[in-house]
């Protein structure tokens, strides 16, 4: 593999150009589908997406990271926001976020390549999770920019099985990080309304 | 008649408790295996249950009682093909924004995933066509699945839910209780609808308002779901300004008041399409922007700003940016924007002078009334002819209903609303066969007004055996048949956009004949084929209030619905009826 491969590998991709909702749901059958069912609606593409529960009991936290101008976004963000089960919706400024993800792959290599993978996940800071004669599996948590570009360069040992677990984010602590938030008024206890 | 909590009984029981809870006078359904169990407590039941012939008529006939009372219209089926065969009705209700509650049955819990006989994944099917829907798995969430349901569908924007039950749900034993409105609104924590508006968009809007010297306020069905009618006429009078009404909008503002333009959009007259156009100032009231108004949307009113007030946050910006956006309530926020246009003039604020405007809006509206030519004799009857004697002629407080097509068209143009809740059709959807079962469902909902269905043959041929329904029940309805053979909306286009190549759109001139078809559910028939028998029939159909009654007026094919803006064009190109063609230079 030839040192402009890598070279070329680690550029970051232009990864500003995503967008990153991060959508607190109240954890209720279906609720993943409805959220999906409006992104096919419209014909966008999710291009990542993790869900698990957030730190409020009965609730989950979906980070979904999506490929489109920032217009249609905003009727998509509205159009979420309108699902019984969103609380609230947060657009993150991805150069103001912390993003993570955790990748693992399975490599098949030859006992005289063994020692180069090992450097690559030393450098990367990556994790021996599993060793056998001719393959290892390594994961590594980091920036998806980071995890990109270990795929990038694990690919050229032959990568058996790999899965990442999309991406998720939180804003920075400087508030500007989100660039809009929608929160349903009244859903904290303290200004709960009467039914009408 | 209160249950204490705690109280054991069936999952069926309960639902039916629940129902008469939120004081349900009618359901409109048809049983099956899996609701089945849900019919036995019904018979012990304060609440009417109409029973249907096709489950498409129970959605309808609940949007149309929905619509002329308010109050969620409720339909109840089996799973399966019966809980299919409510999408449409479910789809109409969300586009028109309906409200409206679907109960469903489903399979047991445990056959959920199998494939069982008559499954279908309900929930996911009407995932996209309902504003929330709920599987509920045990007999003791169903209370608070039923209030959710209807807090949902008749609050905020509203619109269909529904609420899919397994068949052992409603068998099964449930402990009663019935969720205080404390632990409803705690259990939505993500539905809180907006109803005051912003307090400086309301001031940015009252300066707006005076500040315009061409305004125009475009008068949506939000004016009717918030029961801002009288609101709306209030604003009007006090700066009088023009208002238009769309399609959902008719009767909102009445056609008789001075500064009523009617309808605007494709099929709108030539004053308030071009009214809109040429404004330089839109107070949008619960009015969505739909293509069918707009036209091209680059070409849409190029000059005016746009003040739009919705309850929906999502349609502010949705088709055209508005520049003073306010979510909330219509009837609150132009009560509010009332007292601000009130607040502005006391300090001194003038409002500005827009007698040229006025001048110019009632130059067209001499020059361009609704046209038709007149029959010649030998001439078949001309549709909108029969619509004007039906309107003429149609008691007080007449409810109109209408199919989808060209006579849907000239039901609104012909008509002349003077109150809200007295038109009742479906605009997003556009579904065909609407009229009939809504008629029914709007006759239930208002007993004491006569309704008259204003149906097409193409229609009246999917959904007439309501009419067998309206017979049995005893629900008597008028139809008034404009039968031109053809399923003219598509004649139209076919003639005007495709060379007159017509494909598909011919019906028959002898089957089927409505005059017996209608005799044989149980109505009175009446066929008109010349201009001397329209009257008579009419009156004679107006006479009769204890059986439904269908005339079938025999019409001329080849009449177009004008003005038309064809889809896709600007409104600066409305068509318009070729005896009025000479003169459209009066609208540049
Ligand atoms: C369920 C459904 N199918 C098809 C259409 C398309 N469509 C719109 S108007 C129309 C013709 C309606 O014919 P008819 O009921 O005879 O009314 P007319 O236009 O002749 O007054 C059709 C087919 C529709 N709106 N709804």
């Amino acid at each position: 593999m030839s040192v402009g491969a890598v070279m070329t590998a680690i550029t970051p991709t232009t990864e500003v150009h995503h967008h990153i909702l991060s959508v607190l749901v109240q954890n209720r059958p279906g609720v993943l589908a409805r959220v999906a069912g409006l992104f096919a609606r419209r014909g966008y593409n999710i291009f990542s997406l993790a869900v698990a529960p957030a730190e409020e009991e009965g609730m989950s936290r979906i980070t979904i990271a999506v490929d489109v101008e920032s217009t249609p976004l905003e009727q998509i963000v509205k159009q979420l926001f309108k699902l019984i089960e969103v609380i609230k919706i947060s657009e993150l400024d991805p150069r103001r976020s912390v993003e993570r993800e955790l990748l693992l792959a399975t490599v098949r290599i030859a006992a005289d390549e063994r020692s180069q993978v090992l450097e690559l996940v030393n450098i990367f800071e990556g994790k021996i999770l599993a060793v056998g004669s001719d393959a290892l599996t390594v994961s590594l948590e980091g920036h998806p920019d980071k995890l990109n570009d270990f795929e990038a360069l694990l690919g050229g040992y032959g990568i058996v099985e790999m899965q990442r677990t999309g991406r998720v984010a939180l804003p920075k602590l400087d508030q500007q990080s989100r660039l809009r938030t929608m929160v349903t008024p009244g859903s904290s206890p303290a200004e709960k309304g009467k039914v009408s | 008649m209160d249950i204490p909590d705690g109280t054991k009984m069936t999952g069926a029981q309960a639902l039916i408790k629940a129902l008469e809870k939120e004081r349900v006078e009618v359901i409109f359904g048809l049983p099956g295996g899996c609701i089945l169990p849900a019919y036995d407590p019904l018979l012990e039941s304060s609440i009417r249950h109409v029973l249907v012939r096709h489950e498409q008529g129970a959605g309808h006939m609940a949007e149309g009682y929905a619509h002329v009372t308010g109050r969620p219209g409720v339909a109840m089926v089996t799973s399966g093909p019966a809980a299919t065969n409510l999408v449409t009705p479910l789809m109409d209700a969300y586009m028109d924004s309906i409200p409206m509650v679907g109960i469903t049955g489903q399979v047991g819990t445990t056959a959920i995933g199998t494939d069982a006989f008559q499954e279908c994944d309900t929930v996911g099917i009407t995932r996209s066509v309902t504003k929330h829907n709920e599987l509920v798995m045990a007999g003791d969430d169903l209370p608070l699945a039923i209030r959710q349901a209807f807090h949902i569908a008749s609050t905020g924007r509203p619109g269909p839910t529904l609420v899919d039950i397994p068949k052992d749900v409603l068998q099964n034993e449930m402990t009663w209780h019935w969720p205080s409105d404390d632990e409803l609104i705690d259990s939505l924590p993500g539905y809180r609808p907006i109803g005051k508006g912003h307090p400086r968009m309301i001031k940015e809007a009252a300066k707006l308002i005076l500040e315009s010297e061409r305004p125009i306020i475009y008068a949506g069905g939000g004016i009717l779901k918030a029961r801002a009618a009288d609101a709306l006429r209030e604003l009007a009078e006090m700066t009088d300004i023009r208002v238009v009404t769309t399609l959902m909008a008719r009767g909102a503002f009445p056609d008789d008041h001075p500064l009523c333009l009617g309808m605007p959009g494709m099929h709108g007259n030539a004053t308030a399409v071009t009214s809109m156009q040429k404004s330089d100032l839109l107070i949008a009231l619960g009015a969505r922007f739909d293509d069918r108004i707009t036209g091209k949307v680059s070409a849409f009113a190029p000059e005016a700003k746009v003040i739009h007030v919705d309850i929906d946050p999502a349609e502010q910006g949705k088709v055209r940016r508005p520049d003073v956006p306010i979510v909330g309530d219509c009837r609150l926020v132009i009560e509010e924007i009332i007292i601000a246009i009130r607040d502005l003039l006391a300090s001194g604020v003038v409002q500005a002078d827009s007698s040229e405007w006025k001048s110019r809006i009632s130059g067209w509206q001499e020059q361009f009334p609704f046209a038709y030519d007149a029959a010649e004799p030998g001439d078949a009857l001309k549709p909108q002819y029969c619509l004007e004697k039906l309107r003429d002629a149609a008691p007080e407080g007449t409810i109109v209903s209408s199919g989808v097509g060209q006579h849907q068209m000239w039901a609104s143009q012909f008509w002349n609303f003077t109150e809200p809740y007295t038109w009742v059709n479906s605009g997003g959807l556009g579904t065909m066969g609407f009229s009939i079962p809504a008629a029914i469902g709007a006759k239930i909902g208002r007993p004491d007004r006569t309704v008259w269905a204003v149906d097409g043959d193409g229609c009246f041929q999917m959904t007439a055996q309501e009419l067998v329904t309206a017979t049995t029940e005893r629900i008597p309805i008028k139809v008034a048949l404009l039968n031109n053979s053809y399923l003219g909306m598509v004649r139209q286009w076919q003639e005007m956009f495709y060379e007159e190549r017509y494909s598909e759109v011919y019906l028959s001139t002898e089957v089927p004949d409505y005059v017996k078809w209608a005799e044989s559910m149980g109505c009175v028939a009446i066929r008109v084929e010349s201009p001397e028998e329209v009257e008579p029939a009419i009156e004679k159909a107006n006479s009769i209030n204890d059986r439904s009654v269908v005339v079938e007026f025999r019409v001329d094919a080849r009449e177009k619905v004008f003005p038309m803006v064809p889809a896709g064009q600007s409104n600066d190109d409305v068509l318009l009826h070729p005896s009025q063609d000479s003169c459209r230079w009066a609208l540049s």
